[in-house]
């Protein structure tokens, strides 16, 4: 940790507008001293509206899409979707806009015919049906949920000029109940060898990734709620293994098998694919935590600022290190930097909101975000993020986002 | 006397109580009870299962199942089974799985079965859980060792001879077995190292 980030050296308020974080929003250059005129009569305000639900759904008025990614020529079923994080704010993504990201579609299970397996170095083989799961104690925890490859489109040589949510949107901070995995542990009985359990999905892919013991021991769950509701297919159903703080994939969706051995099983999901190579030709393997990272959401990527004046910059923080200690904006480029406030239920492994207000007078700019965590770890630029792989490696990408706001008031991804 | 001296007075009377009350709020014994964790109140409903066939196959063969089978017979599973997505050389675009040894440090490296994969059991493991694409789990572990044989054989890693068993498989060299850097799991800081000021 150096001295430029010491609780008492960052500055309050920064160049290009950035104002104090607890500056008090006045009422912009537009005014609204001329009072209220009262809104035209609206069907609404006299017709009765619709009926009730069985289950709810946002308004009509409301943009909220997820965007569809169909990089792969096996099509929509080994694909993605991602957050609209530009239409989204708090630190909860809603269950329907949740990322998306399978290797062989999303299974329909039954949950009367799944089952979870505890196998291997145990001195019991036990079974587990989700009925009987729903019995044992559980715990609720917010944790981000971050894929390795978000963010890859930023490793490209050129900007892309996508939202924030198509660059970054393989990113999801929710509220997960489950079962303690040490529960069910215990009660097969660890034998002493046991250092790694190679988890397993039911879907067609037979998801499958060697995890260390000591992960899943601490904190990991596995998890039968999301955001207060039995978990979805996409993202499960009817139970995922959750490993806070860690790249998406080794949260094995469809969770059907544990197995406890001495060693990982090396299977392709941590070989093949979900390695970093390096530049002299080694991979790093078993990267398994997320880095420190944060983004701006707002403004963000084709986003048209329509008028000057004041405006909150807000985006999310997370690190699977530990908990966010600081985020940083800047207006210009990254020259001077400014304290954003952060919100006070920061927690380890969960999305943090961090808000700065900001006055554009018209004049371009470009919005950057830094994250540094309770370790001491800080975001990277995108030029240094880059340098810790080989060309053509895209996971575990963590460089600065940079937003151009240009004159006429577009906001457009940029490299600096 | 005053509130000050009489506080002073008790804390002297009885400072290696406190001590030991401080020794006992810290201790995670205590800690462990009062979060609530490893408390044994579960309902135990987890049945005994004595046959379970595990799908995982391991570098040290644990997994692999009996059965065997050669490039001779691989070609025919992997043109019929294989060759759409992969190409008949294994060289399709985006799906290639043959070539590239030795590009690995380059600017343009190659990713695939025989240029990275570390071991053979790995591409085992791989085509039993998910191969074919939209068939998976249907070929018979005859066929599996058959594919895996002849995949290998396209890579220039094995013979055109060779057969595969549970025992023949784990003799393979993969080109990159010693290409992996395992990151320290136990020092989870050991990974955040980017950026660190």
């Amino acid at each position: 940790m150096s001295d430029q980030n010491d609780e008492n050296e960052i500055p309050h308020a920064a160049g290009n507008g950035l104002m104090h974080r607890r500056s008090l929003l006045k009422a912009s250059a537009l005014g609204l001293a001329g009072g209220f005129l009262l809104p035209a009569k609206a069907d609404w305000n006299s017709v009765p509206g619709a009926p009730q639900s069985a289950y709810g759904s946002p308004s009509k008025f409301a943009d909220l899409q997820r965007e569809q990614t169909i990089g792969h020529p096996f099509g929509p079923a080994a694909g993605s979707s991602s957050t609209p994080l530009q239409s989204l704010n708090g630190t909860i993504t809603p269950n329907s806009l949740h990322f998306e990201r399978h290797h062989a579609g999303i299974p329909d299970i039954d949950p009367a015919q799944h089952f979870l397996t505890l196998y291997g170095d145990l001195k019991n083989s036990l079974r587990f049906s989700y009925e009987s799961l729903l019995a044992y104690p559980m715990e609720s925890h917010k944790y981000f949920l971050e894929c390795s490859g978000n963010s890859y489109r930023n490793t490209f040589p050129t900007a892309q000029d996508l939202t924030a949510g198509s660059l970054n949107g393989l990113i999801s901070g929710a509220e997960w109940t489950g079962v303690p995995l040490h529960y069910l542990l215990d009660e097969a009985g660890l034998e002493k060898e046991a250092s790694w359990i190679i988890a397993e999905g039911a879907d067609a892919s037979g998801h499958t990734r060697s995890i260390p013991l000591h992960r899943m021991l601490d904190g990991a769950m596995v998890a039968l709620y999301q955001n207060g509701e039995p978990l979805r297919p996409a993202q499960g159903y009817p139970m995922r293994l959750f490993v806070p703080g860690c790249e998406g994939n080794i949260s094995v969706k469809w969770l059907t098998a544990l197995k406890v051995q001495k060693a990982p099983a090396y299977t392709r999901e941590e070989t093949s694919k979900y390695t970093d190579l390096l530049k002299d030709g080694s991979a790093e393997m078993f990267s398994l935590e997320m880095e420190v990272k944060s983004v701006i959401t707002s403004p963000s990527g084709k986003m048209q600022l329509n008028r000057k004046g004041v405006y909150e910059i807000s985006g999310m923080a997370w690190s699977g290190a530990s908990t966010i200690r600081a985020v940083e904006v800047s207006a210009d480029g990254g020259k001077t930097w400014a304290k954003a406030s952060l919100q006070s239920d920061n927690q380890p492994n969960a999305l943090t909101r961090f808000r700065i207000p900001w006055q554009w007078t018209g004049q371009p700019g470009v919005l950057q975000s830094r994250a540094i965590d309770h370790k001491g770890n800080v975001q990277p630029t995108r030029d240094v993020a880059l340098k810790r792989y080989s060309p053509g490696s895209f996971y575990h990408y963590n460089g600065i986002q940079s937003w151009q706001v240009s004159s006429d008031g577009m906001v457009k991804n940029v490299y600096v | 006397m005053s509130m000050y001296r009489f506080a002073k007075l008790i804390f002297k009377r009885w400072q290696h109580w406190f001590v030991v009350l401080l020794l006992i709020s810290e201790s995670p014994l205590l800690m462990a009870a009062d979060d609530g964790l490893n408390h044994s109140l579960t309902p135990r409903l987890g049945e005994r299962v004595t046959a379970y066939v595990s799908s995982i196959v391991s570098p040290d063969g644990s997994g692999l199942p009996n059965g065997s089978g050669s490039v001779t017979e691989g070609k025919l599973v992997y043109n019929a089974k294989c060759a759409a997505c992969h190409g008949v050389d294994g060289k399709m675009q985006s799906n290639q799985i043959v070539g590239g040894i030795g590009s690995l440090a380059s600017e343009r490296p190659v990713v695939t079965v025989g240029s990275y994969w570390p071991y053979a059991t790995t591409l085992f493991d791989y085509i039993a859980r998910a191969m074919p694409y939209g068939q998976a789990k249907t070929l018979s572990a005859n066929e599996v060792y058959a594919t895996t044989a002849y995949v290998l054989f396209l890579n220039g890693i094995v013979s055109e001879q060779t057969r595969f068993d549970a025992t023949t498989l784990l003799t393979v060299d993969m080109p990159n077995q010693d290409g992996f850097v395992e990151l320290n799991e136990i020092d989870s800081n050991a990974e955040s190292g980017v950026g660190k000021q």
